[in-house]
């Protein structure tokens, strides 16, 4: 295949980050949550801080193998990894050793706007040809679900929070403006925190 | 001194259990062969194949969040693969071992090995971790040793760098 010819465009993504991810974490119960850098950090943290939230600020492409690295100390707690297309298409591989692991406390969400939104909204890999569910399907990860209507949540919580793992799912999100919502960024502070949450250490 | 009568990947996985490392991310090396075999074989230990030697950092940094002790077992061409990702547990102060076997070092075949062998102690060192080279096998066991406990105790990432004196060259049958 050579053609350069672009897929005719789907209907604009609809689904507004902000007031998703904080009404899917709602479902979260004592999930720890491993989100990317950059734009998924801020939307959990516009939620509400939260200890068992391990912010990121930096190690793109790192998400889902830290996730997966938690899930396998603690495999009787839930982990979710949310991040961006970006950060998901720089640690692809990282799906293949999840289903070679298959931990069954892990889900993982990438919240897919199609572009770099945190450096200036350039063009991303994922909106004509690249379906990470069918990347993810396969890895060998066998429970996808592309989500494209809020009224998809319930599902997608239960997805992501309850049924046995590794899942994976993909929210096509809108390119939206949103006010920084900036939380701690010492990340000796941010591991400390999360590992007294976690209870394998000493406030 | 007495003669060197087991390989030294013995004395790593003695320490190894001694200190409790249950997890080894990996991408293979063939001087890592032996020390991988006996990681398999042990119930109480999991090796975790990867795709891409820098999300061992993850895993590791991910596994000591969690409460447990991993390390990373990789080639010398894959510390290259790994510098930004090194940027999360040193931010973090979260302890990251890893023990590399060298290539492009002593005796290598292959130039195209030697540009990553010559840079990587100082690339590691370079993005905040601690190297102990170690160029011969009876010394191995007792430097991976030290390298682990400044990691764990000190909350540090450190690196073993095992000489391609002690692995050897591969020559793909040329002289």
């Amino acid at each position: 295949m050579t053609s350069t010819t672009k897929p005719a465009s789907p209907a604009p993504n609809k689904i507004k980050r902000r007031p998703f991810v904080a009404e899917l974490l709602k479902h979260r119960g004592n999930a720890l949550v491993v989100p990317g850098l950059g734009s998924p950090t801020w939307d959990i943290s516009a939620a509400g801080d939260q200890p068992e939230y391990l912010y990121s600020w930096g190690g793109m492409g790192l998400a889902v193998a830290t996730a997966l690295g938690i899930a396998m100390a603690q495999p009787d707690r839930r982990v979710l990894a949310i991040t961006g297309d970006g950060e998901m298409m720089m640690g692809i591989g990282s799906l293949g050793v999840v289903a070679d692991q298959a931990p069954k406390n892990l889900g993982i969400l990438v919240l897919d706007n199609e572009h770099f939104g945190e450096t200036g909204r350039q063009h991303g890999l994922t909106g004509a040809r690249t379906d990470m569910c069918k990347v993810a399907e396969g890895f060998g990860i066998q429970k996808t679900m592309l989500v494209t209507e809020e009224s998809q949540l319930g599902t997608l919580a239960d997805l992501m929070f309850k049924q046995p793992g590794p899942t994976f799912a993909v929210a096509k999100i809108a390119i939206t403006e949103d006010p920084w919502a900036l939380p701690v960024k010492d990340g000796a502070a941010i591991a400390h925190r999360f590992r007294i949450a976690v209870g394998v250490e000493k406030p | 001194m007495t003669t060197q009568t087991r390989h030294w990947s013995h004395d790593v996985f003695a320490e190894m259990k001694a200190r409790d490392i249950q997890t080894v991310a990996t991408i293979p090396d063939g001087g890592l062969t032996q020390l991988l075999n006996m990681v398999v074989a042990d119930k109480d230990m999991r090796l975790v194949t990867l795709s891409t030697e820098e999300e061992g950092v993850g895993v590791a940094t991910g596994q000591w969040l969690g409460g447990k002790r991993a390390m990373i077992a990789m080639q010398s061409s894959g510390v290259g693969n790994c510098i930004n990702a090194l940027g999360i547990p040193v931010t973090m102060r979260a302890p990251c071992l890893m023990l590399v076997t060298m290539r492009g070092q002593w005796g290598e075949f292959n130039p195209w090995q030697v540009p990553m062998g010559m840079a990587t102690r100082t690339v590691l060192e370079a993005v905040g971790v601690r190297c102990f080279p170690v160029e011969h096998a009876a010394e191995i066991g007792e430097t991976f040793a030290a390298a682990a406990d400044i990691a764990f105790h000190g909350r540090l990432s450190a690196a073993v760098l095992v000489s391609q004196r002690v692995i050897g060259a591969k020559g793909f049958g040329q002289k």
